[in-house]
């Protein structure tokens, strides 16, 4: 896009560097210089904080928001927003807990069952939003609501079966390569996959349309409402996903436990470059974005700020850093 | 058109609102075993206006086609606000409503000056506002507690001449002192223009960004009010982030039950308040029926994904597939 607007001499230096930097958004820049700020800040403040042992772990933790956010960001592109985050993970991981009190089949099913959960929340979700053009902020809060009274009467108001199953467990806090957690090999997958989709195939195309202008996208011949639906479901099936990772990571799923990720999710997909008006922006940024908010989270919890305080700072960083690059643009 | 025809058009999500809050409350109280007396209606006032004040703050943001996903949060951060100020001798205690109706303002004069100056989303922004409000909401009670000046909470807690919930009465002042004159006034017109048509609006010399900033910033102050009442009601204060959460749900579920248009420029804060009485009493109707009341929130989501997927029928009188996409 750049390379049309900024002309010839730009283009011409431009050219010689790397594709990578080439094409990056600035925004995405800003994040990642964020990041060396906040690592050199916390190497200030502690020695271990640019340890590998350290640094690995935080990328660990990171892997649990970096899923979610995936789904988040699918669905940001859209120009919606999917805030049944918080009780679509808490889903995923009751369910998947749950489902292992049915015997060694139950167990074996664990994963696939609690993802599945998440992917019908997003189902009801994408209906809403792509047929009965529901606004997306709305129907999802609602949902969200849904499942939050579906869990509680599940629950009873006592655990059930809460306890992680030995394959959640592996795959959020085990080693399948020396050195690199099965949770970050995860987000790889899934980042990896997700950015295919988004640069390869004409389902990441038409998503990007519909962001731009779902008219546009529509007239020039796609089933915009099957492409919607299908990110939302998406979307759900990562949150629930994420949750999943969660509840092996804490070894048992909670209630709220979701409640953690939702702004997190979406500060780290609009930090990371991505329009929240949709139709713009790159899983790279998103990368960067969950990174960020990670350390940040990191940092704050090292040096003992209360919670009180760290909701504060928190608040401030991603108010501060979208005026900084993600404005609309001026009206008219 | 004749004038009454086109009054009752306007009127029609409100008068609805107001005809589904009244059979709720016949079924309500008809099943209540106390009956219909003063003390149900002071107790379901009491509990409809926390509800309502915050719905009637999420009404004027969300006439201007924004959301304030805060309103639960400052709700929170003013209550425990007032479990500190609002106590002691009469000067004091007035000092504290003040300086927590202040605060409510304030709150909302950040959030319409990051939306409408800064030019962000409003659910982002709001979202991350909310979390300070929480913060310093969390900074104030670190763990529940506080006073509160019992005897005017008594007083706008109970009853008038026996019969009449002092709730009520307050939010109807509230609602002529501060909702009718913004209604009336040009700053609330272009907040209906903004929600309307933000670029015919601007095209026409409305001052859209004034009166955007005035919704927000009175938004703040009708969740304050209800962050008093909350403590009148408590006597405490308590930094509860699932509560603060629900009332912003809520609060939205209620705008949606009053008619007001979640696109914008159409609705009413008396259709709010209506729709916060209602949605209240549907909840209430669980218990006066007697079932557990952990199926309460599954309950009350069912009601607001109903509520919401309610608007979906206007499809039907979509002619061109094009208008499904705004």
């Amino acid at each position: 896009m750049s390379e049309t607007t900024l002309g010839g001499i730009v283009g011409g230096i431009a050219g010689r560097m790397p594709k990578f930097i080439r094409r990056a958004d600035p925004a995405v820049l800003t994040s990642f210089a964020c990041i060396v700020l906040l690592l050199l800040l916390g190497s200030l403040y502690s020695r271990s904080f640019l340890s590998p042992e350290y640094l690995l772990q935080q990328l660990k933790v990171a892997s649990f928001l970096g899923v979610i956010a995936t789904g988040m960001m699918l669905v940001i592109l859209l120009g919606q927003i999917d805030l049944s985050v918080p009780w679509a993970v808490a889903a995923g991981a009751m369910m998947a807990c749950a489902a292992a009190a049915y015997g060694p089949v139950g167990v074996a099913l664990a994963i696939p069952f609690g993802v599945l959960c998440g992917v019908a929340i997003g189902i009801v979700n994408g209906i809403g939003v792509a047929y009965l053009r529901i606004p997306s902020m709305i129907i999802t809060l609602a949902t969200n609501a849904v499942a939050q009274g579906l869990m509680v009467v599940y629950t009873g108001g006592f655990s059930p079966q809460d306890s992680a199953t030995a394959a959640m467990r592996y795959v959020a806090t085990g080693f399948t390569i020396p050195g690199v957690p099965n949770a970050v090999i995860i987000w790889a997958l899934i980042g990896a996959a997700m950015v295919f989709v988004l640069t390869r195939t004409s389902f990441g195309r038409a998503v990007y349309g519909i962001g731009n202008r779902e008219r546009a996208a529509y007239l020039s011949g796609i089933d915009t409402r099957r492409i919607v639906m299908i990110a939302f479901a998406v979307s759900g099936g990562l949150s629930a996903f994420g949750g999943v990772l969660l509840a092996g990571y804490a070894s048992k799923a909670a209630q709220s436990m979701g409640d953690a990720y939702l702004l997190p999710s979406i500060a780290a997909v609009v930090l990371g470059g991505t329009s929240i008006l949709g139709g713009r922006g790159s899983y790279l940024g998103t990368v960067a974005g969950v990174i960020l908010i990670t350390l940040l989270q990191s940092i704050l919890s090292v040096m003992q700020m209360p919670e009180a305080g760290r909701q504060i700072i928190y608040g401030v960083v991603i108010v501060a850093m979208l005026l900084l690059y993600g404005r609309a643009p001026a009206s008219r | 058109m004749k004038d009454w025809r086109y009054w009752l058009a306007e009127q029609r999500g409100t008068l609805l609102a107001f005809g589904i809050f009244i059979v709720m409350f016949a079924i309500y109280s008809a099943n209540h075993p106390a009956g219909f007396t003063a003390n149900v209606v002071q107790t379901a006032a009491n509990k409809g206006v926390l509800l309502a004040f915050v719905a009637m703050a999420q009404t004027l943001v969300v006439i201007t086609a924004g959301i304030d996903l805060s309103v639960g949060m400052i709700f929170t951060l003013t209550n425990c606000m007032a479990s500190w100020l609002v106590i002691g001798t009469g000067l004091e205690t007035a000092f504290g409503v003040l300086a927590v109706l202040g605060t409510g303002l304030l709150c909302g004069a950040v959030n319409g000056a990051i939306v409408i100056y800064g030019r962000l989303q409003p659910i982002v922004a709001t979202i991350a506002t909310g979390a300070v409000f929480f913060g310093l909401a969390l900074l104030l009670r670190p763990v529940p507690g506080g006073s509160v000046n019992e005897d005017l909470a008594d007083f706008l807690t109970g009853r008038f001449f026996g019969v009449l919930p002092a709730s009520l009465i307050v939010l109807v002042a509230v609602v002529l002192v501060v909702w009718v004159p913004f209604r009336r006034s040009e700053l609330g017109r272009a907040a209906y223009a903004a929600g309307s048509s933000e670029t015919a609006a601007y095209m026409s010399g409305v001052p859209i960004r004034r009166g955007k900033f005035l919704a927000y910033t009175l938004a703040g102050l009708l969740a304050a009010i209800g962050g008093l009442f909350l403590t009148f009601f408590t006597y405490t204060g308590e930094a509860a982030y699932a509560s603060g959460n629900a009332y912003t749900l809520f609060s939205i579920a209620a705008v949606v039950l009053g008619g007001v248009s979640l696109f914008g420029g159409k609705g009413s804060a008396i259709g709010a308040i209506f729709g916060a009485l209602a949605f209240r009493t549907i909840g209430d109707l669980l218990f006066v029926f007697d079932f557990d009341p952990l199926w309460q929130p599954l309950f009350q989501g069912v009601i607001l994904l109903i509520a919401v997927s309610l608007g979906a029928f206007a499809l039907f009188r979509v002619r061109n597939r094009l208008e499904w996409f705004l």
